[in-house]
């Protein structure tokens, strides 16, 4: 009888069979179910990538003129747009109120918290942002911070916003240099710039194509996305 | 006991003053009950000096009349209302059992009767009370009916009823003064919930809410700190109420220690909103004020808001309004961008650089944390503006790329060389 029994098991759990859903079957278990996207408002982006996730933290980063900026203008551009209440936290004060009016945020529907360059201060705000509830979306923005400062943000601050996170219907963007969540994470993108775009006979900074890179979860994808600027406003 | 005031002045904060219960007899009549008084005052003698007392501090120029029934004292408040020229006249109080005799002499117009039973009473020769009291009951009733009746009545000071009370005119605010001066914030949050709630209960029983709070802290420097929160919508949350007035103390803290405390709320009615189903989700407003007072006290003041660009020329011009206070639900959406535009990150304030010119063009840029050979270049966008006003400016600005990859915004004013900031 024991020994049927233990045959049976082993049937089961030969490595071809071994997946989550197979186990899910097995043990009773219930899947997570996927989470809520939203789209980034790059159709390149959320065809290859599938948006952001709902109830979890989203890391952007790369270095300076890779897009990340334009990417998170973009996004809250497509929340403000949906009707949502959003909220970035500025860590170094660089925000642009006009290029991201162009970039089609509504400014009104935008919480704009300047943490005068304090990472801490930034943290501590997006904490309360998300247990105040009723955000759309938080934006992190640690794009300018110094890797060595935003690196000792402990993983413990970053798990603690994703507990925050977890469960409600906020999207949370985090932009650095690098990336500082690690596991923490849900999604990860890295923004590569690839060639900045000048045109004419007297040069003109027409915008940046950027490479956008799925770390996590998953298979790396990759997608592209150009971001325009003076030439377009000239035309 | 009840007590009539006849005359002019603000009769009713008077008699309210003394009791809740009020009676606008008419535009010109308050009637009270001062019954309890007698063990706050002693008796009615010294009931009628306090009210006396008041009166002429506050400028009531009225005659007063005490009786055991409300219509006694109206009666005699009204018919003896020919005395002093100023002040307080009277008073008159009537003895219980005596009011017959006390009102026997006043016309009969007190009573103000109908003209057609006036004109019979004429014609009978009834002129006055003590006349009509010693008419028979029975033979009233049958030649004069109900109103005679009633007349006789009022004339032997004998109708019972109860007063028809005006309703307090609702006060929402508070003052205390404290026994020894307070130093700490913790003690005056003690003080000031104690006020808060007793307001917000007030404010409940009412079905009403407040969406201002205005704190006046007496100091023992003989000056007042004051405060005032507003809300966006409406509220009766206490501990949100409580917590707020706690950030903005620690923010705003009071120079001297606190002698009296003083709080107000502005009373209105609350706001009933139906929110749709498909509408997304917003921050709760007290909740969101409550966080924003908590972010505020981290980052400082006038750091947190919704932006708004200038409408000016000047580069990066903006203002910070207060988040969530006007209409943000209902402002049109602006035309969305065929593709993502190119974002700009500003360096607050600029990084002052060392540009090394090469052919009319930038060659070379250092700055903290910005350095390298300028690859590509595009400019000069010359601007200037306000040079009408006490702050002009004048710039030419470059956008240049650097061997590093990046893009910079760099620009050049007469003070030298910045980095704006950079594209990303």
């Amino acid at each position: 009888m024991g020994a049927a029994l233990r045959q049976q098991f082993e049937s089961l759990i030969t490595p071809k069979t071994l997946t989550p859903k197979t186990l899910a079957g097995l043990f009773g278990w219930r899947e997570r179910p996927l989470p809520e996207t939203v789209p980034t408002g790059v159709a390149e982006l959320d065809a290859a990538l599938g948006g952001l996730p709902r109830g979890g933290l989203t890391e952007i980063f790369g270095p300076p003129s890779s897009g990340r900026a334009s990417l998170l203008a973009s996004i809250l551009a497509a929340a403000t747009r949906r009707g949502e209440v959003c909220a970035l936290v500025d860590a170094e004060d660089c925000f642009h109120p006009q290029s991201a009016a162009a970039a089609g945020v509504r400014l009104d529907r935008l919480l704009w918290v300047r943490c005068a360059h304090n990472a801490e201060h930034a943290l501590k705000t997006a904490d309360l942002l998300i247990q105040g509830g009723g955000f759309g979306l938080v934006a992190m923005d640690l794009g300018d911070t110094p890797p060595a400062v935003a690196r000792r943000i402990s993983l413990t601050s970053w798990f603690r916003l994703r507990r925050a996170v977890e469960y409600t219907p906020t999207v949370l963007v985090a932009v650095a240099r690098q990336s500082n969540a690690k596991t923490c994470a849900s999604l990860m993108l890295e923004c590569v710039r690839e060639r900045a775009s000048w045109t004419g006979a007297t040069p003109l900074l027409r915008g940046i194509r950027a490479r956008v890179a799925r770390r996590k979860p998953g298979h790396a994808v990759t997608a592209c996305f150009q971001a325009g600027y003076r030439a377009e406003a000239l035309k | 006991m009840y007590a009539c005031l006849h005359g002019s002045g603000n009769l009713t904060a008077l008699a309210f003053e003394f009791s809740p219960t009020v009676e606008q007899t008419a535009p010109d009549t308050v009637t009270f009950d001062v019954s309890g008084l007698d063990r706050l005052f002693g008796l009615p003698q010294d009931v009628a000096a306090a009210i006396a007392r008041r009166a002429t501090e506050t400028g009531v120029q009225a005659n007063l009349a005490l009786a055991a029934n409300p219509d006694a004292a109206i009666c005699a408040a009204r018919g003896f209302a020919n005395g002093a020229a100023s002040g307080l006249r009277g008073p008159h109080i009537l003895p219980q059992g005596d009011e017959a005799k006390y009102l026997g002499s006043l016309p009969l117009t007190v009573l103000a009767p109908s003209a057609e039973l006036q004109e019979t009473l004429e014609r009978w020769g009834i002129r006055r009370f003590q006349e009509m009291a010693a008419l028979p009951a029975l033979g009233i009733a049958e030649r004069l009916g109900p109103e005679g009746l009633r007349l006789r009545q009022l004339a032997r000071g004998e109708v019972e009823r109860k007063l028809a009370p005006l309703e307090e005119p609702p006060r929402f605010a508070d003052e205390l003064e404290l026994d020894y001066p307070l130093e700490l914030l913790e003690p005056l949050l003690f003080v000031l919930s104690r006020l808060l709630h007793g307001l917000l209960t007030r404010l409940a029983t009412r079905g009403l809410a407040t969406n201002e709070l205005r704190l006046a802290l007496g100091l023992e420097n003989r000056a007042t700190h004051n405060r005032t929160l507003r809300l966006p919508v409406p509220a009766l949350d206490g501990r949100s109420f409580l917590k707020l007035l706690e950030l903005d103390l620690a923010a705003h803290p009071p120079p001297a220690p606190v002698v009296n405390v003083s709080l107000a709320v502005n009373p209105v009615k609350p706001q009933a909103a139906q929110h749709g189903l498909f509408v997304p989700q917003a921050p709760e407003p007290v909740k969101l004020e409550l966080t924003l007072a908590r972010i505020q006290a981290i980052v400082g003041e006038g750091r947190v808001g919704s932006p708004e660009p200038l409408d000016t020329h000047r580069p990066g011009a903006f203002r910070m309004n207060s988040f969530g206070r006007a209409g943000q639900a209902h402002s049109p959406a602006g035309p969305s961008p065929s593709l993502p535009r190119l974002a700009l990150r500003l360096f607050r304030p600029p990084l002052a650089a060392r540009v090394s010119i090469e052919a009319g063009r930038p060659g070379f840029v250092a700055a903290k944390g910005v350095r390298g050979r300028v690859v590509q270049s595009a400019g000069p966008w010359r601007t200037a503006g306000d040079w009408w006003t006490s702050d002009p400016w004048s710039r030419d600005e470059w956008d240049i790329a650097l061997s590093d990859g990046a893009l910079y915004l760099i620009f050049c004013e007469p003070r030298g060389w910045y980095v704006e900031g950079s594209y990303d």
